[in-house]
This record gives C-alpha cells, structure tokens and sequence, in this order.
C-alpha cells in the first residue's frame, strides 16, 4: 500500500507572531519556520503503517516555495521513501493547494492520503476535506486511531462531545489530530540519509490548475488587548473579590 | 441575497451553536433559511422553525443523514447551494469535517471562523492561534462560511414562525459508513456552553487530580476543561481540551490552574469575560490575561477554593 502524505512549511509554533507596521500583512522576517506539527503527526502514523508492514512506501508532497524542501528533507529523514515539491512563488489558499495535490494524487494513486488536520498559521482546517471532495474520495477527519482492514480503514475521530468511528473505504483521506501518536525525533544518521533520498520538484504552472486567489487580505492587526489584571494575596481574597467585585459568582 | 445555516443537532434537540450562526447571519443580512439534514428529526425542524428571524426550514429527514457524514450532507447541501448567497455552519467538528468539502465541491475558497462580519463578503478571523486578527474579503459569488459561535450572541430559540419544507435525500454517498459513537456523560454542563469554566493543565500532574477540579465545577455548576499539555500528558480525553486545536470558550468566568498559559492555550480562552489564574510560578504567562492571579500551590489552593465556595 502506498501512502501519500501531504505536509506544510509553517511558522514555528513558539514564535509570536506580529502584524507588521503598515498592517498589510503578518510580519515573517527572519522568523523561525518548521513542518507543522499536525504534519510530524501524519509522517509519523504513515511510517508507523510501513514499520507494521501495512504499508510499503511514503510519499512526502508539499506545496510551496524552494525554500520548503527543508521540510521535505525532515519528512524523508523521520522515514518517508522520498518527497514531491509542487512549487510555485506564490502563497496559495486551501483550495489551490488542494487542486495541486490532487494532480500528484491521481499521477501516484496511493490507496491512503493522511494529512495535519490543520496548519497552525491560516488555521483554517480546509485541505484535506476538500481534497477529499476534488478525488471524490470519502474522509476521515481528526483521528485519534486508524486501522487498516482490507479496501478500508476504521478511523476513530475526535469530535466535539467524545469520540466516533467511521469506516472509510480506500482510498481515502484521513486527517490527524493530536493523540493520533507522539512524533519521534529524526536521529542524525537517518537526516544524513535523507539527504540522499529522492526529491522531485514540479513546477505548478504545468498542472494546468486555477490557483488565482479568492479572497484579498485587507489588513491584519493585534486582537484588542486584556486590561492589566491584578494580583491576589489569598484563596479568600480572589473569592471576595469574584462575589463582589466582578461578580461572576454568589 | 440570503443565506442557509446548517443546523448543528443531534436528531433530538437543535444544538445551541446554531443560534449563534444565525446571529451572524443576521449580521450578513437577508433572508435566513436554515438546513436540518438528519433522520427521524422533526423535533429539530420544529426547534428550528420557531428560532427568531428565520423565514424557512428546510428539512432532509432521511436515514442517510443520520450520522450527518461529510460525504451525504455535502452532496445535500451542494444540491440546494445555488439558492444562496451565503452559507454557515458553526466551527464546531461537525462544520469543520462538512463545509470544506462542500466548498471544494462548489469550487469556493472557503472562510474558517469568522468572529466579525464587516459587510456581506468581508470579515474578521483569528489567524496563527488568535495572534493576529485577519480581515478579509472574498469574490467568490457564494460566501461558504463557517463561525466562531462565541464571537455572536446567540438569537432567541424561540419567537419565530418558520415554515418548514421537506425535501428528498440527494447524493446519498456510501464512501464513508458509520460504526459507532462513544459521547462522554456528564452531568456538568457542555464545556462551549458552560458560564463557567475550570481548567487544568500539566500543573495538576495526573489525572487523578483533575478531582480536585471537579468538586469546585460541581460548587459553581461549571464545566472543568484543560490544556493540551494535560491532554498530551494522557490527564484527561481530547474533548477537555481548550486552545487552538480544541475548544474555543468565552465563559464568564474562567479559572485556569496549573497551566502556564502557552499561546496556543490562550487561544481558545482569553476572550472570557473574567480570567482567574491559579499557578506557582508568578512568571507564567497566563498572569499576563488574568484578571485576577493567585500566584499559589495549587495542591493548597483548591481545596481551600472548595471549602469557600
């Protein structure tokens, strides 16, 4: 069984991120960049799928600039066979992304597509859904465990009230959420490695997809901050003060 | 111009995530219809119907809708999509899993999320876990939106005379089947609807001390949540989780113990009306959003919180 696992460059998830000074944009100068961790995840659970035998090969695919065959490299050096970069220059929005990657999709026909629920910069937890509905493949969002039957996996999801099982038939779209599993760490010999692992790069003009954008960003700007709060001396202290001065309880 | 909400519910009650997404809505302007795809749902399409400012209720009551699976309610909602000018769902797991794959399949870059609408194809969202607030418009000629429901006070569920039409099952899908559902119970109130919340993080140090949480949710009739990290930590399940990932809440007051106060927790809480931080390390970056901070253990803090209230 052959997975493709689709993966995004993003900022890292400890650096703060600002509007800059004109308020045109986000300001990335110089920030750190990292795979996103919702990524690490999917890597992970393809990998695991190939070490149990389940699955023989892992294709690592992004969407992005040059600069994103850093991530890519991670992906083979964690246990990817070898990475696709579709590149463009251009920041694309989900649905471009999406319609990129099912172009690779269709040319590598994987019986499994696992992806990040969610890139941790856009937050809009869109890709894999709608590459779901561009194969017309059924999917599995937000698993916390999959197993493979057959033409099927069973996936547990995480939803709002507890958990759901679904079965999917293959192939099909799964997104990862958190407890899926814990990410390994890339060890030294198998990031030497990687770097002679196969990397493919394909140029997106010659997909033949509309990647125009739809939505413009007018601005981006600091959400209102909190008041300065204070602090409290006692446990009956911070009660007095919840009853009577914000009154919040009785 | 009019818009369809997708009604959040379980066959038996509509779910309250819905009156906020016809809130905004309303915000949007036009008329405002709202789907109920499920099966055996009446009572849902009544609920519905009487939901204040809400001209029609389209009912799909069908067995093929009664797990609401991406694949069915997509195609579904696909079906009737050229009606509208805008469509909503809540940014709960059901809307997050349904509406991106009815935008792909309408060829719509979708909207994640919105806390504000500024006019009828321009809103405000919270990008890179709530640091930034991004406005943006959209010039795709139907605007597919999901809403962040603390962002939007909720309509009145009742004082409304819908009318409610039936339509059939269309693009019924067997690519996805469902198996089984474990809902947890609890006799607290749901964590996104609770006005009070207590939340723990990796400061509780296991999941036996979550107790220690309980008792006081039981005093305050709140709901207990908690951070990643403690859901990471194998604490408590992933429904507990508040933050960028998990839930996003805006109760009255919430009371967080032990957590630290990382960006990606802080996403999901700090538009509360009043934030209580209980930790024993006075540099914690949750004091920053307090309102009001005990800097304490809290092995000695809550159960004397709990002998108080």
């Amino acid at each position: 069984m052959k997975i493709v696992v689709p993966i995004k460059r993003v900022v890292d998830y400890n650096v703060k991120v600002r509007p800059l000074g004109d308020q045109s944009d986000v300001d990335l100068n110089n920030v750190k960049m990292a795979m996103n961790p919702f990524c690490e995840i999917a890597i992970e659970e393809a990998v695991r799928l190939k070490e149990a035998g389940t699955a023989t090969e892992v294709i690592a695919v992004t969407v992005g600039k040059s600069d994103s065959q850093e991530q890519l490299r991670t992906a083979l050096a964690l246990g990817a066979d070898r990475a696709i970069l579709v590149e463009t220059d251009s920041l694309l929005e989900p649905l471009a992304i999406a319609k990129a990657l099912a172009k690779v999709i269709e040319a590598e026909s994987p019986q499994l597509v696992i992806l990040g629920k969610q890139a941790i910069d856009g937050d809009n937890n869109q890709t894999g859904q709608m590459l779901a509905a561009l194969l017309s493949y059924g999917q599995a969002t937000f698993a916390s465990e999959i197993s493979i039957d057959g033409d099927s996996a069973s996936v547990t999801r995480e939803i709002d009230g507890g958990l759901q099982t679904i079965k999917v038939s293959l192939p099909a779209i799964i997104t990862t959420d958190l407890r899926l599993n814990e990410p390994r760490y890339a060890s030294l010999p198998n990031i030497m490695k990687a770097k002679k692992k196969e990397l493919d790069i394909q140029p997106i003009d010659a997909m033949g997809i509309d990647t125009a954008p739809r939505i413009e960003l007018l601005s981006v700007e600091l959400p209102p901050a909190r008041q300065e709060g204070i602090k409290v001396e006692s446990v009956e202290e911070l009660v007095s003060k919840l009853k009577n001065e914000a009154k919040v309880i009785s | 111009m009019s818009t369809l909400v997708i009604a959040e519910h379980d066959n038996v009650n509509l779910k309250p995530a819905t009156l906020n997404t016809v809130a905004a809505a309303n915000v949007i302007g036009g008329a405002v219809h709202i789907l109920v795809a499920g099966n055996a749902c009446q009572s849902v399409a009544d609920e519905a119907a009487a939901v204040d400012g809400v001209e029609k209720v389209i009912l799909a009551d069908d067995s093929a809708y009664e797990n609401q699976l991406a694949e069915s309610t997509a195609n579904l909602i696909q079906s009737i999509s050229a009606n509208y000018s805008h469509i909503l769902a809540p940014a709960t797991t059901f809307g997050k899993n349904v509406l991106p794959r009815l935008s792909a399949l309408l060829d719509v870059q979708q909207i994640s999320e919105i806390t504000e609408v500024v006019s009828d194809d321009t809103f405000k969202r919270p990008i890179y876990a709530g640091s930034c607030i991004a406005t943006v418009k959209s010039s795709d000629s139907i605007k597919v939106i999901t809403v962040r429901a603390t962002a939007f006070d909720p309509v009145n569920a009742s004082g409304g005379s819908a009318s409610v039409e039936s339509i059939s099952a269309d693009g019924v899908s067997d690519l996805s089947t469902f198996v089984n559902e474990e809902i947890a119970q609890s006799d607290r109130p749901e964590l996104t609807a609770a006005s009070i919340v207590i939340s723990g993080g990796r400061g509780m140090q296991s999941g036996d001390n979550f107790h220690l949480l309980e008792t006081i949710a039981d005093k305050l009739g709140a709901a207990v949540g908690a951070s990643r990290a403690a859901v990471d930590a194998g604490f408590v399940p992933n429904d507990y989780q508040v933050g960028q990932t998990g839930k996003i809440v805006a109760p009255d007051l919430y009371i967080a113990v032990g957590i630290s106060g990382a960006i990606q927790h802080l996403a999901g809480m700090k538009d509360s009306k009043v934030i209580v931080a209980i930790n024993k390390d006075e540099d914690a970056p949750i004091f920053q959003v307090a309102d009001y901070g005990l800097v304490a253990d809290l092995f000695n803090a809550l159960p004397e919180l709990a002998e108080q209230l």
